[in-house]
């Protein structure tokens, strides 16, 4: 099955505009040139292809994940500065069981949990099953493992996996 | 010399290199009162993540002010960090588990 993908590729034409500063046509075209080039070129180092859907949901994701990265920073100030009202830190290991499957949707909740300070993914079982994620505060587990849930598995699910949510 | 640069920007622009500079050196801070590994990682993403996001943004403030049209291309710096450093932290974890007992109970 070849499909020439176009989405990764328009994307790549941009990222060639915005770094040259220029809209001419030439760099249009060589950017469009690079794009294709390059993703039709690594074609066969990426066998699974993404098929994200419901983009309103992707840039509901974004701006949650800007809030929670705000307020984690200040979180994680007042861990380091001391200011947690005297109670210990527990630093620890949390399991948390998955239900989402596909390696993109994945690869982005690896990078959600690991951009956002204080929590870092450190492991996922052989067949996905089971996140193992470090986190720097840890007080009440079962909400974290809720809060992940809610908060970034259910929509990659519905990015990533459409067909499958309700 | 520099340029003149307008209030509208130079204001939001100084307060967003402030904490953005406050939150990298929390960070910092964070290296050498941090008791293990695992507790350091965490506290260096402060500097990775918002400390820099305030960096670029007053970076966009200013130079669009500067040059009377927007300059974007710092969001593509943005872009980069945020592709790059998660894959950099979660290879250190998994050195730091390899390497060592991690402090579990």
């Amino acid at each position: 099955m070849m499909r020439i993908p176009v989405l990764f590729p328009l994307g790549l034409a941009v990222l060639w505009l915005v770094l040259t500063e220029s809209l001419s046509p030439g760099h249009i075209l060589l950017g469009l040139a690079v794009g294709f080039g390059m993703v039709l070129s690594f074609q066969k180092l990426r066998p699974v292809r993404p098929r994200p859907k419901r983009w309103h949901v992707a840039i509901r994701l974004a701006l949650m994940v800007l809030i929670d990265i705000i307020k984690s920073n200040i979180a994680v100030g007042r861990v380091v500065l001391g200011l947690t009202g005297g109670r210990t830190v527990k630093s620890e290991f949390l399991d948390i069981p998955l239900d989402l499957r596909d390696p993109h949707g994945l690869s982005v909740l690896a990078m959600i949990l690991t951009a956002t300070p204080g929590t870092v993914w450190s492991g996922l079982a052989k067949d996905s099953s089971m996140l193992r994620l470090h986190v720097l505060d840890l007080q009440d587990p079962d909400a974290w493992i809720r809060t992940i849930k809610t908060r970034y598995e259910r929509p990659l699910i519905q990015i990533f996996e459409g067909e499958r949510s309700e | 010399m520099m340029p003149e640069l307008p209030l509208w920007a130079a204001l939001p622009a100084a307060v967003l290199l402030i904490v953005g500079g406050l939150l990298t050196l929390i960070g910092s801070i964070g290296l050498l009162r941090l008791p293990n590994f695992f507790m350091r990682i965490h506290s260096v993403s402060m500097g990775n993540s918002l400390g820099v996001g305030c960096v670029l943004l007053a970076s966009m403030l200013i130079a669009s002010a500067l040059a009377h049209r927007p300059v974007i291309h710092e969001l593509l710096i943005t872009v980069f960090m945020v592709f790059t450093a998660p894959i950099t932290m979660i290879v250190l974890m998994q050195a730091a588990i390899k390497r060592t007992k991690p402090p579990r109970k």
